[in-house]
Parts: structure tokens; C-alpha cells; sequence
């Protein structure tokens, strides 16, 4: 292997341990274990199909406004406009562009949900137990920085193209935010009012649910809201492995030199994004910048309960 | 185990409390060689946060430990709902050795015969002031019902009516440690733990809700462990006072007991400002009846101001002002004493055992 000498100024470039050749035999054993992961790719195929057909099933129009009164409900009429608007801009920017940006969004909703049951209870592990946070740091910082690249081609001979294996290579890059957070707003719960919380005889479970873990939920929430940016930023990475939506317009664009295609796609990513981002940044809120009003007396919800005057 | 005497509510054995990685290296050094303070600092890198405190409570007492930052009082109080575990010795509650408990009992205990105020309130913010107050039922798993019962008659205790659906931060300081207060008396626990609970209030504030828990505490007769670092408040809330310093008590007596008799420059320093008027009895001052006769002649105390030997000083001046003659200190109506007008003013000084020798 070392077809150079040794040299003890340059010790690195004679030694050859074979790092490279031993992470192919990896990628041999996923290829010959294929089969035992079939009927688990299976099952989240069918449900992320499931949440694209549905979401495709709504007529635009009626999708339209169930997503500006969920705006408005989660973040207040300010947003809703803005939801409004921006989506019906997407609407237009090619016909079937509407289409698209929901199976996106049906790519990005299943990533999202598989993070937040993954990413909530490992977060909640490591704001508690300060070893396992130094474990899970480093693990965290691969999955963010290494590059997708890398980890496409493992994942690909694993499960082979398509939706689930877009779909596990979003969640690895977009799990770690909400991990870091979810550990930082568990930390970042006041030790007085936890302590009060054992002094009238609460339990570990009735402080972490009553206490530490609603105390926590901006943050978590800002989690959540990080973890949907860095699943849409995956969308193109995504579709060199076969997922449809509008990552797939830029990369089809980008193989013909089709800026007005692409340009078409890029936009509708920009657009969900922000749509995303400041419907979960408005639920993120915490109750004293919301007036202390609980959520359903708000939004169309509390519109509804006081016209019928439940409220 | 069980030989004290039963009325002791809260029963405090020999506790030590060391802090630190070695603490019961430390403890153990400290009971065989007996290490100081300092010793157990430079040679284990432990801190000891009370030393070796002996204390009991008696049912309905209100008994303050009084100290400043630092003295280990909270450290102390946290020992008796074990929500700090000492290193060494014993603390029983109502006849229950509070660190031998199982983790559920010990829940039990401190959700249903404990009640704890804190200091910086430490009210659930994402809470109703009523969710608040209710917490430890809520954990009990109480009816919805009977939670909302106990809890408004707590806050109703408190005066908080139509409060109930606040949240803390949009409440005063003030309010917030009345809600704390709520909160403590909500399950109606047979103890009160109170941490410094009024030192964050201004001084208004604090004297309306030392007003305030005085006359619950007179009515509901819980027993109180009240800490505090203003002597001041102990003399005014306490039955009884313990005077802690670097984790250990000093003293521990009535605060007449400790304002008259304090047991070392330390405490002496301490009970200097403090006003006589109300603390110290004419028996304390009076010259006895004997020796004032000896000097100055039979008593001819007729138009002479008369007291009881229980009365204040306060009482005593009042009586003195609308007079050139000593106040004559009687018994069932036999003079038994006398305070002239110069033994009162060193009263007032808190020099009562030179009366005795004051001259004309």
C-alpha cells in the first residue's frame, strides 16, 4: 500500500491504513442487506405518498385558504395575509407549480415529523444528563457539517432511490438544531421553579411534562422552525436521488442551462420557506407576548367559539 | 429511634451538611479529628454548608432562624423536605425520619404535610395564579373540583379574589409572594417552610404581608420554620429564634431570651439595633422592691403610676410621661418593684444589669 517511503517529516502520505477501502465494505454489506430494510421502506413510502396524494387531493384554492386560517390561527392575521399572498404567487409562477411545492411540502412535513420523534426525546435526554450531551455533541456536528454527498450513496445502496431515502438524508442533515435546542430549553428552565415543582411533590415525570418541558417550548419550537429551513435546503440535494417536487425542477433546469425553469423552482422553495418560517415562529411565542390568551381564543378558532358564543 | 417527646413537629438531629466531591471523606475527618470549617476547605476542597444543627419545633410554633447570606439557613430549611440530602445526621417529621423515606413517600410528604414559600416566589409563569396554587393537588391528582375549592379559599385567604385567572407576571411582587403564600396553605399541610419568603419586598410591602401571615398563622396554627436574614422580622414573627453562623446555630431562644442575654459578641452585634420598647418587660428593668427601700426609705408610692412586671417598656414610658414619680411595679395589686425614670431610659439602651446599681 505504501508505495512511498517512510519519512518521518512527512509520516502521512507513506501510511495507508485503508480507511477508504474499509467504508466500502460498509456500502458492500448495505447492498447485500437490502432486503431486511424492504418492508420498513415500504412502510414509510406509503406514508409519505399518503401526506403528497392528500395534500395534491385538495383543490388549490381550498388548500390555499386552509393554509392562510392555520396562519392565522398559529401566528396571527398579519401572517395570514402574508401566507396568502406569497402561496398565491406560487401559484402562478407555472402552472403546475402548485403541484410541485405540495409534494415538497409532503417531503418536507414527513422529514419534519420523523425529527421531531427522533430529535425531541434525544434533546430532552441530553439538556438532562450531561454526559450523554457530550456523546451526542460530536455526532450532532458530523450529521450538520459533513456533506451530503458523502452520506447519499451509503444511503442509496441501503435503501435504494426515492422518497424514503430523500426523506433519511434530510433528517440526518436537519435532526441536529432541534436536538441542540430542545436540550438548550430544557437547560435554560429556571432551577427555582423546578425546585418548587419537587417541594409540593411532583415527580421526575411530572416536572419534566408540567413544568420543564412547557417552559421549554419556544425554544423547542425554534428547533422545529430551524429543523423545516434545513429540510427545504435539502429539497435539491433530494431529487439527485429521485424525489419529485420543485427540487427537482432546479436540478432538471440546472442539466439543461434552463434559468427561467430553474428560476421558476428556486423561487417556490424561497417562497414555502418563508411561509413555513413565520407560521412556526408564531407559534413559537411565548404566552406573555401573546396577551395570555390561550390559542383557541384566538385566530378563526375564537372567531368561530364567540359568533356561536361559546366564548 | 423514637425517644423524643412527641410534640416536636419538626425534630433536627446533629445535621451536617458538606458540600463538594470528598464530603464524606470530610465528614468523616470532622467527627474523628474535628476539622473546622477552614480545615475541611484547604484539605478535602469541601464546603460546609451546616454544621452539626440541633433544633426542634414544637406544633403551632413559629420558629425563625435568623442569619446572614451565606450562614447556610437555606441550606438548613432544604434538609427538611430533603430536597437536599445531609450528609450526616437525622431529621424527623412528626415522628418520621424524612431521609429514610422511598422517593414516592417522601412525595406524599412534601405535596400533603409541607408547605414551602420561596424566596424569588418561584410561581410557574406559564400558569394560572389557580394553577399555581392548586400545584400540589394537581400532582396528587386530585379532582379538578376539589382543587379549585381548596385553592380559591387559599387565594381568598391571601385577599387575591378574582385573581385566579392571572398569571404571575402580570401580578406585583407584592401579589406574587401572596400567591406564593396561597400555594403553601392551599393543601392545608400541618408545616410551613418559609425561605426568606418577604426579604425581596420592599419595606411597605413586607410589613403589610408580615401582617399578613401573622394573623393566618394565627388562625390556622401551622407549624413555621421561617428563615430569614432581618432580626428585626424574626423578633416580630418568631415564637422562638435560632441565630445561625457559618452553618451552625449560635443561639436559639425566645427573642426576649436573645436580646437580653446574647450569648456572644457575634449575636451581641446583632441585637445592638434592635429597639427594646416592645421586646424587653418592666420585670426585666424594675429595681426590686427591697433593695429600693433600702435605699431610699418605706415605698410612698400612692400617687405613683402603677404596672405589671409583663408589660413593655413601651407601656412603662407611656405611663412615666404624664409623671415626675417612678412607675411602682405591682403583683396583684403588692408593689413588688420600681422603675425610676433613669432605669427606663437605660432600659431602652438595652442596659439592664446596671439598673440594679443606679444611683440618684
Amino acid at each position: 500500500m505504501a508505495d512511498k517511503d517512510f519519512s518521518i517529516l512527512d509520516p502521512f502520505s507513506s501510511v495507508d491504513l485503508g480507511v477508504a477501502d474499509s467504508a466500502d465494505g460498509v456500502k458492500q454489506w448495505a447492498i447485500a442487506n437490502r432486503d431486511i430494510i424492504q418492508p420498513v421502506k415500504r412502510f414509510f413510502n406509503e406514508m409519505i405518498v399518503g401526506i403528497d396524494n392528500a395534500l395534491n387531493a385538495v383543490p388549490p384554492l381550498i388548500m390555499l385558504l386552509l393554509m392562510v386560517l392555520i396562519a392565522w390561527q398559529a401566528a396571527g392575521r398579519r401572517v395570514a395575509i402574508l401566507v396568502g399572498l406569497a402561496m398565491t404567487v406560487l401559484g402562478f409562477l407555472a402552472p403546475n407549480a402548485w403541484a410541485l411545492a405540495m409534494t415538497t411540502l409532503a417531503i418536507v412535513v414527513s422529514a419534519v415529523i420523523l425529527c421531531f420523534l427522533i430529535g425531541l426525546p434525544l434533546g430532552i435526554l441530553a439538556g438532562k444528563n450531561d454526559r450523554f450531551e457530550s456523546i451526542i455533541r460530536p455526532v450532532l456536528d458530523t450529521m450538520q457539517t459533513i456533506p451530503a454527498f458523502v452520506y447519499l450513496v451509503p444511503v442509496v445502496m441501503l435503501i435504494g432511490i426515492g422518497n424514503v431515502s430523500g426523506v433519511l438524508v434530510t433528517i440526518i442533515f436537519a435532526l441536529p438544531p432541534l436536538v441542540r435546542l430542545t436540550s438548550l430549553g430544557i437547560r435554560g428552565v429556571n432551577a427555582s421553579v423546578v425546585e418548587a415543582a419537587r417541594a409540593f411533590g411532583a415527580s421526575p415525570s411530572q416536572i419534566l411534562f408540567k413544568v420543564e418541558l412547557p417552559l421549554a417550548t419556544p425554544t423547542i419550537l425554534a428547533g422545529v422552525n430551524q429543523t423545516i429551513m434545513l429540510s427545504l435546503s435539502m429539497v435539491v440535494i433530494a431529487s439527485m436521488i429521485s424525489v419529485k417536487g420543485l427540487g427537482n425542477e432546479v436540478l432538471r433546469a440546472m442539466g439543461r442551462l434552463d434559468a427561467g425553469k430553474a428560476l421558476v423552482g428556486g423561487l417556490g422553495i424561497v417562497i414555502l420557506a418563508i411561509v413555513l418560517d413565520r407560521v412556526t415562529q408564531g407559534m413559537g411565542r411565548s404566552g406573555r407576548d401573546r396577551g395570555h390568551r390561550h390559542w383557541w381564543q384566538g385566530g378563526p378558532v375564537g372567531v368561530v367559539l364567540r359568533l356561536t358564543g361559546k366564548a | 429511634m423514637n425517644t423524643k417527646p412527641t410534640e416536636a413537629v419538626i425534630d433536627c438531629r446533629n445535621l451536617w451538611k458538606i458540600f463538594g466531591k470528598r464530603a464524606d471523606e470530610a465528614m468523616k475527618a470532622v467527627k474523628e479529628q474535628g476539622l473546622g470549617k477552614i480545615e475541611v476547605r484547604d484539605q478535602f476542597d469541601c464546603v460546609v454548608g451546616v454544621q452539626d444543627a440541633s433544633f426542634t419545633v414544637a406544633r403551632g410554633e413559629i420558629f425563625c432562624i435568623m442569619g446572614l447570606s451565606g450562614s447556610g439557613k437555606s441550606t438548613l430549611i432544604r434538609h427538611v423536605n430533603r430536597l437536599i440530602e445531609p450528609t450526616s445526621g437525622q431529621l424527623f417529621i412528626e415522628d418520621e425520619d424524612v431521609n429514610t423515606l422511598s422517593a414516592k413517600a417522601l412525595r406524599q410528604v412534601r405535596a400533603e404535610k409541607i408547605g414551602m414559600v420561596f424566596q424569588n416566589m418561584a410561581l410557574m409563569p406559564h400558569k394560572t395564579v389557580l394553577e399555581n396554587v392548586s400545584f400540589s393537588q394537581e400532582v396528587r391528582g386530585h379532582s379538578l373540583q376539589s382543587r379549585r375549592e381548596n385553592a380559591l379559599r387559599a387565594i381568598d385567604a391571601v385577599d387575591l379574589n378574582g385573581w385566579d385567572q392571572k398569571y404571575p407576571d402580570e401580578l406585583s411582587g407584592g401579589m406574587q409572594q401572596r400567591v406564593g403564600l396561597a400555594r403553601a396553605i392551599a393543601a392545608d399541610p400541618s408545616i410551613l417552610l418559609m425561605d426568606e419568603p418577604f426579604s425581596a419586598l420592599d419595606p411597605l410591602i413586607r410589613r403589610q404581608l408580615q401582617d399578613k401571615f401573622m394573623s393566618l398563622s394565627a388562625e390556622m396554627k401551622k407549624t413555621t420554620l421561617f428563615i430569614t436574614h432581618d432580626l428585626d422580622e424574626a423578633i416580630r414573627i418568631g415564637d422562638r429564634i435560632a441565630i445561625m453562623k457559618d452553618g451552625a446555630l449560635v443561639q436559639v431562644g425566645t427573642p426576649e431570651d436573645i436580646v437580653t442575654n446574647p450569648v456572644d459578641d457575634y449575636v451581641a452585634d446583632f441585637v445592638a439595633g434592635i429597639s427594646k420598647l416592645d421586646l424587653i418587660s418592666a420585670g426585666k428593668i424594675m429595681e426590686p422592691l427591697a433593695k429600693f427601700e433600702s435605699r431610699e426609705g418605706p415605698l410612698n408610692g400612692a400617687a405613683w403610676p402603677e404596672a405589671h412586671p409583663d408589660q413593655s417598656l413601651d407601656d412603662l414610658v407611656n405611663l412615666s410621661v404624664t409623671t415626675q414619680h417612678p412607675v411602682v411595679v405591682k403583683i396583684d395589686g403588692s408593689p413588688v418593684g420600681v422603675v425610676t425614670k433613669n432605669a427606663l431610659l437605660r432600659g431602652i439602651q438595652g442596659d439592664f444589669d446596671a439598673t440594679a446599681a443606679v444611683t440618684h
